[in-house]
């Protein structure tokens, strides 16, 4: 019997990494808007943090259109 | 399709029955907990993981042609054989879906494919260190692999985000968990549809109907979309309740993180040839963004009550699939009464479901309350509920039993 631990090490590296990355950048992204929002209840504005929050948001689109390639493409 | 004998016309829809009862039994798995976090009404969260589903079905045919090609000796294998899997697989999936239980379709599956090989060429036909590491290896390595990326992340998240509850914060989680459950669905639909599509496309080739090696005829795949779509659609509620509310308490920003823990899992097992099961992949992300939070509770009973129904799902299949793989051997009239057997067995179990109906109307509440004050609730909330009962009606054979709950919501609807 041979258990292919390579490919379970692997599966169990890839899907910590990219799922705390990804949700880590989506919290930043959250929270920038959060800012926005607290910042425009105030009267003033959070360009960067807004900027930055649009730069995490377009990285998960990205992740996601990964996701899609990944299942249209099966090898 | 000259050969198309009356066997084969039995199993495809068997098969098809089978994949109907595959749909709404993993529809939890993307939707829950975008049901129980409410950042989808319940029919529109099924409605959009039925959609994705379908066209999940259509975008590849490589894990139907896993199954129908090499998989499986073909050569060997006889349509009744198929047939006896499927009865199998069917009957444990309605059974769980009844105690509301969370259980992989692939296992009772291949449970019944084992039970009914084993009754028709013994134990030599059946390979021990396969089911190993393509089975019983994935089911423990699937919770654990999704349950610690999500609960990391969870723990991340509050880390980093702090506490911050807001307008922008709670449309930022809903929309994040809406697209990750989308992409449960996505995958969901290219791996389960196909799984139908590659037995039927195996019985059709055991039968002599199209030569083997070949790819799925369209029919195959368009019949095993829609019916994976359709189940999807009705929605198991009940499974839906154990794994959005039963397990833990999601706040919007763990049910985030739990789908997307799950569909990363779920690609990067498939993707890089180590097949791991949905169901047990979001089990495990639900429970590990539940330990995430500070405070979040487990309930472990439920999460022991699912573990052992896991543990069954294999045997139990092969045993009914064995079963009826021995009653088929006697002959015609064998298979008959195995058809009959499956087509009561169903009957009861949605019979009994009745006496205690779990919709979309009571999903997310508990089940301590009386029906009534939690239908009039949800009622004064949601569209008229009308439209609910005839699906119930039509989906199975009308029994008297069905109108009878559905009717306490029907005053505080026309009120509205």
């Amino acid at each position: 019997m041979k258990i292919d631990w390579a490919a379970i090490g692997s599966v169990f590296g890839v899907s910590l990494v990219f799922t705390v990355g990804l949700v880590a950048l989506f919290t930043l992204g959250v929270s920038g808007l959060a800012r926005r929002e607290k910042a425009a209840a105030q009267g003033g504005s959070a360009g960067l943090a807004v900027t930055g929050a649009y730069v995490c948001f377009a990285a998960c689109a990205a992740a996601v259109a990964y996701g899609i390639y990944l299942i249209v493409a099966k090898p | 399709m000259e050969s198309f004998s009356l066997i084969l016309a039995i199993v495809v829809v068997t098969a098809l029955a089978f994949d109907f009862t595959n749909g709404f039994h993993d529809t939890a798995n993307a939707m829950a907990t975008t049901i129980s976090t409410g950042a989808l009404k319940p029919k529109i969260a099924v409605t959009m993981s039925a959609a994705l589903n379908l066209v999940g079905a259509f975008l590849s045919v490589e894990v139907a042609n896993t199954i129908s090609k090499g998989l499986v000796d073909e050569t060997g294998i006889r349509p009744e054989v198929i047939f006896a899997a499927l009865v199998g697989a069917i009957l444990w999936n309605l059974l769980t879906w009844l105690v509301g239980l969370p259980s992989s379709s692939s296992h009772a599956l291949m449970g019944g494919l084992i039970g009914a090989t084993v009754a028709s060429a013994g134990f030599g036909a059946v390979h021990g260190d396969v089911l190993v590491t393509k089975v019983l290896l994935p089911a423990v390595a699937a919770p654990l692999v999704a349950g610690l990326a999500s609960m990391l992340a969870t723990r991340f998240s509050y880390g980093i985000g702090g506490k911050a509850e807001g307008e922008a914060t709670r449309k930022g989680y809903r929309a994040g968990q809406i697209a990750s459950a989308g992409l449960v669905s996505l995958a969901h639909g290219t791996n389960d549809a196909q799984k139908t599509m590659g037995i039927i496309t195996l019985a059709l080739i055991a039968g002599g109907a199209i030569s083997p090696g070949s790819n799925p005829p369209t029919w195959v795949i368009l019949s095993a979309g829609l019916a994976i779509a359709l189940g999807t659609y009705i929605g198991g509620w009940r499974i839906i309740r154990t794994m959005g509310t039963g397990l833990t308490e999601l706040e919007p920003r763990q049910g985030f993180a739990a789908q997307t823990s799950a569909a990363t899992a779920i690609l990067a097992s498939s993707h890089l040839g180590f097949s791991l099961s949905t169901t047990h992949v979001v089990s495990g992300s639900v429970m590990g963004a539940g330990l995430g939070r500070k405070g979040g509770v487990v309930r472990w009973s439920t999460a022991t009550r699912m573990a052992v129904a896991w543990v069954l799902t294999l045997p139990a299949a092969a045993l009914v699939g064995a079963g009826a793989e021995s009653v088929t051997d006697l002959g015609d009239w064998g298979t008959a009464v195995v058809a009959v057997f499956l087509v009561a067995s169903s009957a009861a179990i949605w019979k009994i479901s009745r006496r205690e109906v779990v919709d979309h109307t009571n999903v997310v509440t508990g089940t301590e309350e009386p029906a009534g004050v939690v239908t009039t609730a949800i009622a004064a909330v949601t569209p008229p509920p009308a439209g609910t009962i005839t699906e119930g009606l039509t989906a199975t054979i009308a029994s008297p039993a069905a109108a009878e709950p559905a009717t306490p919501a029907a005053p505080p609807a026309a009120t509205v």
